[in-house]
């Protein structure tokens, strides 16, 4: 029989699964039922809590990986599959619900999508956030407390509102619900990786980037809660059967590093073929949730500041090592076995670090897989068979 | 038909054989920097070079070099040896070719001499600041980062702050390194040759509103590296003051870069390196003249935000808002204005595998002008460095349709 907390648990990760499998439709159906105003955003950059807190639904873009026509008209094929679909997306009408967009300055290709959406997408309005390139000095973070001042007058402009400190306060405090959440969430997975399937944290992960944050916020922190159960359960079961278990080999730990990875089957086949995943350095993933945002001092400033402080994405700039530098510390603090880049091809932020990252984790004595994806997973098989070999290989 | 060789000879520009004697003595000077205790930057070629050399820093250009490493069809070669070091072939083609080359000593000149120091600004792109982290973790050398955020719209009042205040950390990063005090009168002078330097750069490429024009984007691309890696030095001025008066003599006697120049047309986007011997000839054969570009305009483009007599005040502005720091329609408004200040009849659109952020927009702008201008535009998929993504056929077929284009809209003109 299984117990009334995992029937529980599973239901809510399905609801994940679920309005992942279509969050357009999910967040035209929040729209219609709350009136929210809805507002795309690029990248982990983005100041989410803002937008919350200007009574506004903040909605992450991904592209749907539908075929591109439109955006060929705007759009080389040298670039990302993730510029090249969020464009299509819109063109084709699919995201006709939004009120307005978010651009955070990243790479050269978000830079540019930015001024084709502006020029060619309609009814929609549109906001820069040119945020600093370099995060390591003080003027920068001057630079990036302005600009998020700024940022919070022109939003209010569009929505008509006044934010206020007050309504930035509430919404830091649900923002850092979902962030300590997941935390708790991954830590476990990391403990014991088979208490939760990769594609289901997945799964819960993206979730907080589609749903209504007030009800992620529980939602998830009531997954950690059955988790936690269900994992101080299992050790008391654990420890009671020692001796008489079936001994299945323990899957090998692997560390995900990359950019925006929106591939959920390629945990399903890295367990399959041997191995969990145990930790990452992805935009959708830790690199989301990392760093809470104090609650005690001037708003925009602590939005500033978790920004500054948190893991770095390579086409930011905080010290000439600190990406490796965190890539080695976590794979030691998740113990893994192995890293595996996934790497969107055409990201040069990514491509340039790549190399170096490499290295260090050779350095470190980390062997390392590198899969480079256009826009789909390589074919099925193939795939396979290159996780099987590397699980394998690794101790 | 064969050109008469004394004709072919009037058309040559003389004062090419000086240019190259200034460029080889440059880089004997750089490459010579550990002997005569001078010290070297690495800068890219949108950042702020004259404080290096008001406090006599040499600086060095890997993008320049990438240049040369086109030029002399080393670039595939390169770009292969990065990849091998776990560089996608997706990067831009500078950066690989500069990467590979520093641990071999490799290219044409057998390296760039070792920097002290890398100054990066992000005016142009973001892949600026990547291959310098790679190179400053190479070499082990301090790294200054001008950033310069994007004006999609406009120059934002925060972004002026913030760009203000780095150029006080460039200056102290400076003194830091080459342990000496800045030279603020040096720095006037300096600024004043730069800016000296670049309003005859522009009277330069201003000849080719001229019909025939007396110089092409061809020439341009060679003679532009002099305001690119010694802006703010008396020999650039020099120089210049030369090529502009055998430019204007060139007007006067009415010898153009092409021998019976019949179409006017503008280049945007990076060179192709190692084929600009074999585009030219190709334009030429068609009596077809490049006669401007929005690459080699982009060092005098600032112009028009700078202030003499404050230099190094201005120079935030100057560097944040040059042409690829902008916002595509803005790119568009100036390609249009280029259009309509020398008359063109078409344009001619490198889309540069390596270059995002200047050829990601290219589709909207060549859409803009057609909408507004109803100009013609030829679209030429390359790579300015690394020759693999060059289709000689393809490309062949392309200009010469487009050239039938031309001869249509002529006709139908009468
Ligand atoms: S990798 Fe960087 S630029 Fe890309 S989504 Fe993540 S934070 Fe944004
Ligand atoms: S960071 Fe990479 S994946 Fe993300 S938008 Fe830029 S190029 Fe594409
Ligand atoms: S070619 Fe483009 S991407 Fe490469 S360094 Fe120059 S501006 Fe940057």
């Amino acid at each position: 029989m299984i117990p009334y907390e995992e029937t529980k648990l599973m239901k809510q990760i399905e609801e994940c699964h679920q309005i992942l499998k279509d969050p357009n439709g999910y967040v035209k159906r929040f729209k219609a039922e709350s009136g929210r105003k809805v507002v795309g955003t690029f990248c982990s950059y983005a100041p989410e809590e803002i937008i919350l807190a200007a009574g506004a639904h903040p909605f992450r873009l991904f592209g749907s990986g539908e075929k591109i026509r439109l955006a060929e008209a705007h759009l080389q094929s040298y670039c990302c599959s993730l510029v090249r679909g969020a464009l299509e997306d819109v063109l084709d009408g699919r995201l006709a619900f939004l009120d307005g967009v978010v651009f955070p300055h990243t790479c050269d290709s978000i830079q540019r999508l930015s001024d084709i959406w502006r020029l060619n997408v309609p009814d929609c309005f549109h906001l820069d956030v040119v945020l600093p390139v370099k995060l390591d000095t003080d003027g920068a973070r001057q630079y990036m407390i302005d600009l998020l001042k700024r940022f919070r007058v022109e939003l209010g402009e569009k929505l008509g509102v006044r934010i206020s400190d007050d309504d930035l306060r509430d919404a830091i405090r649900i923002g850092n619900r979902i962030r300590a959440a997941l935390m708790r969430i991954y830590h476990l997975k990391g403990e014991r990786p088979e208490i939760l399937d990769g594609s289901d944290l997945y799964a819960l992960t993206r979730a907080a980037m589609i749903m209504d944050r007030t009800m992620v916020a529980s939602l998830l922190e009531e997954v950690a809660e059955e988790l936690e159960k269900k994992s101080a359960g299992q050790s008391v079961a654990g420890s009671a059967q020692k001796g008489t278990a079936i001994s299945v080999p323990a899957p090998k730990r692997i560390v995900l590093s990359g950019g925006v990875c929106n591939q959920p089957d390629i945990y399903t086949i890295i367990e399959e073929a041997g191995g969990a995943v145990v930790g990452d350095d992805l935009c959708t993933g830790s690199r989301y949730f990392s760093g809470l945002i104090d609650e005690n001092t001037d708003p925009v400033t602590a939005i500033a500041d978790r920004y500054l402080a948190r893991v770095v994405c390579p086409a930011k700039h905080r010290g000439l090592t600190d990406r490796a530098d965190h890539l080695v510390r976590l794979t030691r603090e998740k113990q893994a076995q192995g890293v595996i880049f996934f790497l969107l091809k055409f990201c040069d932020p990514h491509a340039f670090d790549y190399p170096y990252l490499n290295e260090a984790l050779d350095r470190a004595g980390v062997p390392t897989m590198l899969l480079e994806v256009e826009d789909r997973l390589p074919a099925d098989g193939q795939l396979r068979t290159r996780f099987e070999a590397f699980v394998e290989m690794i101790q | 038909m064969a050109e008469k060789d004394e004709a072919k000879e009037k058309r040559k520009i003389k004062t090419v054989a000086k240019m190259k004697e200034i460029m080889t003595a440059y880089y004997i000077d750089a490459k010579t920097a550990v002997q005569t205790g001078k010290k070297v930057a690495w800068i890219t070629s949108g950042g702020p070079v004259e404080p290096l050399i008001a406090m006599d820093v040499i600086p060095v250009y890997p993008e320049n070099h990438g240049a040369m490493v086109g030029a002399s069809k080393m670039g595939a070669d390169l770009c292969e040896k990065a990849e091998a070091m776990g560089y996608s072939s997706d990067l831009c083609s500078y950066a690989r070719a500069d990467i590979a080359c520093a641990p071999v000593n490799g290219g044409p000149i057998g390296g760039l001499p070792r920097p002290d120091m890398l100054v990066c600004c992000n005016n142009i792109c973001g892949t600026v600041l990547k291959w310098y982290e790679v190179q400053a973790r190479f070499f082990k050398v301090p790294l200054f980062i001008l950033d310069t955020p994007v004006c999609h719209t406009g120059y934002s009042e925060e972004a002026k702050r913030y760009v203000k205040g780095q150029i006080g950390e460039y200056i102290a990063f400076l003194e830091k390194v080459c342990g000496k005090r800045f030279d603020y009168d040096r720095i006037k002078e300096v600024g004043k040759l730069s800016v000296q330097g670049q309003r005859l750069w522009q009277e330069i490429l201003d000849t080719a509103m001229n019909r025939p024009a007396p110089i092409s984007a061809f020439d341009a691309f060679f003679h532009l590296a002099l305001i690119v890696t010694l802006r703010g030095t008396g020999q650039t001025v020099d120089y210049y003051k030369m090529l502009l008066a055998e430019m204007q003599e060139r007007v006067a006697e009415g010898i153009g870069a092409v021998p019976s120049e019949k179409y006017r047309l503008l280049w945007d986007n990076l060179p192709v390196w190692y084929r600009t011997k074999w585009l030219s000839e190709k334009f030429a054969s068609h009596d077809a003249c490049l006669v401007a570009d929005t690459y080699t305009s982009a060092w005098c483009g600032a112009l028009r935000y700078v202030d003499e007599n404050d230099f190094l005040g201005s120079m935030a502005e100057c560097h944040a808002r040059i042409y690829l720091n902008i916002g595509v329609d803005e790119m568009a408004m100036q390609v249009m204005e280029m259009a309509d200040k020398y008359d063109v009849d078409g344009i001619v659109m490198h889309s540069n595998r390596s270059c995002k952020p200047y050829s990601f927009g290219q589709y909207d702008i060549q859409r803009i002008i057609r909408e507004q201008k109803g100009l013609p535009t030829l679209m030429i998929e390359a790579d300015m460095v690394d020759e693999r993504s060059f289709s000689e056929g393809q490309i062949e077929t392309r200009i010469d349709a487009f050239i039938e284009v031309l001869k249509g809209k002529n006709q139908a003109m009468g």
